[in-house]
């Protein structure tokens, strides 16, 4: 009973192709060796923002109301969608509050920004730091697996398939050798004008 | 103040007027006039600087101020609770947007914004409302140009063009026959100052009349250069010599 950010489990990763985003997630939910359940999924949907919340799962369940709320006031508010820029913003402000007593999670976020067509990936530390990067983010008990296996099978400009067979390749391999992530998969595909969502067939261990 | 009062100074009269609202906009309408006017490609706020001597020093007052780099204001009526709105206005558009999102508000947010400290003065306790009627410019990139009023009561309207302060109701019907859809912006300040010639009483010159300008990015204000997308600021003021240079051509 020590690190926080290791006793649920879980990982999440996200890859920038060619005007296309992807952004996946693993399904497990544990108290460290005993897993409770294979259907907790950890991407959320915020307007064209994709948020991977990996860590203490309380405080996953936790921030995914609390940006839901803030989201759905913004958009009374503002009339409009949020970016994923914007969102990123707003998750970096809203960890960086609760600076002396965090969240202990690590974020993603992936989208396509709706007016210029770009697409958009970062990552976060639990006290809202923001890594933005051009090719890939990773977060959860494999990131190290996760940064291997990206920094070895991500190329640039890839198209939406070939970034979602890239993507889950990452994914699947760097969370069998992992003890706390696993347990099933999910993976978006993000384009301008749809978003595909699959459920990867893994090992059950 | 208001932690002594625990009422509030604006009650209903039996006719269901906030009298002190009205007095507020006796206030406004003694003030001098200002104006805008929304082009198809900015916006021009303007505005008399009225001064009562020959000794004062008009170039250290600044009636048009701005709030962000896209977002300028202008008002009629009471000087100091103008200032205390800019002051206010500017430190909420960081606090309560930029240091939460990342970039500036959008122009409606921030009048929104404006408009609730107006109308919190008129039902705190202890506080009298803003002697002022505020015109607000500003550029964002989802709604354009827009030109909002803001009044002491705390309601807001979008405008095309509008006046407000002692000429207003003739400056709105000069301002009615001349605004037209595809107006351009140097139009609008053409436009702009032979309104205001209407109701300036004494000279009329680039020391005595104050022009600001929504337009397009102005890089070479930003202060640095060779960083990429960074677009300069929106609100520029223009100079004495730009003024006059404009009405020597009126």
């Amino acid at each position: 009973m020590s690190d926080p950010s290791s006793i649920n489990g879980g990982s999440v990763v996200a890859m920038a192709g060619k005007d296309c985003v992807a952004i996946g997630c693993d399904m497990r939910l544990g108290m460290q060796a005993l897993t409770i359940s294979n259907d907790f999924p950890k991407i959320f949907q915020f307007n064209n923002a994709f948020l991977g919340l990996t860590g203490l799962a309380t405080d996953v369940i936790t921030l995914s109301d609390v940006f839901r709320y803030k989201v759905n006031l913004y958009n009374l508010r503002e009339e409009r969608k949020i970016e994923p820029e914007t969102f990123a913003n707003l998750v970096s402000s809203t960890l960086y509050e609760k600076r002396f007593g965090p969240y202990f999670v690590g974020p993603i976020v992936a989208g396509i920004n709706s007016k210029s067509g770009k697409p958009y990936i970062c990552g976060f530390d639990l006290i809202g730091c923001i890594n933005f990067a051009k090719d890939f983010v990773v977060g959860g008990t494999s990131s190290p697996q996760l940064f291997g296996m990206c920094e070895s099978l991500w190329e640039p400009d890839l198209e939406p398939d070939d970034l979602f067979e890239t993507l889950s390749q990452a994914l699947l391999n760097a969370q069998d050798r992992d003890a706390l992530s696993g347990w099933g998969a999910i993976v978006y595909v993000i384009t301008k004008d749809k978003v595909v969502k699959r459920l990867l067939k893994t090992r059950q261990d | 103040m208001a932690d002594r009062y625990s009422f509030s100074l604006t009650t209903f009269s039996p006719s269901g007027k906030l009298v002190q609202i009205e007095y507020a906009f006796q206030a406004v309408n003694q003030g001098v006039t200002s104006l805008g006017i929304k082009a198809s490609n900015g916006v021009v706020l303007a505005t008399e600087k009225k001064s009562t001597s020959d000794l004062i020093d008009a170039s250290s007052l600044s009636k048009i101020s701005n709030i962000t780099p896209d977002i300028g204001m202008v008002y009629s009526g009471m000087g100091p609770d103008f200032r205390v709105l800019v002051d206010k206005a500017r430190k909420s558009s960081h606090t309560n947007y930029k240091r939460i999102y990342n970039e500036y508000p959008p122009t409606r947010i921030l009048v929104q914004d404006v408009a609730r400290t107006m109308q919190e003065a008129t039902q705190s306790g202890g506080v009298r409302p803003y002697g002022v009627s505020l015109l607000v410019g500003g550029y964002d990139a989802d709604n354009g140009f827009s030109l909002y009023q803001v009044d002491p009561s705390g309601t807001y309207f979008p405008w095309k063009a509008t006046a407000i302060g002692k000429g207003s109701t003739s400056a709105k019907t000069f301002l009615e026959k001349r605004w037209t859809e595809d107006l351009e912006l140097e139009d609008a300040i053409h436009i702009a100052l032979l309104t205001l010639k209407e109701s300036v009483e004494g000279e009329m010159n680039g020391n005595t009349v104050e022009i600001g300008v929504i337009g397009p990015a102005s890089d070479h204000l930003l202060g640095f250069e060779g960083v990429k997308n960074v677009p300069g600021p929106r609100f520029r003021k223009l100079s004495p010599q730009e003024i006059d240079d404009r009405l020597d051509a009126l």
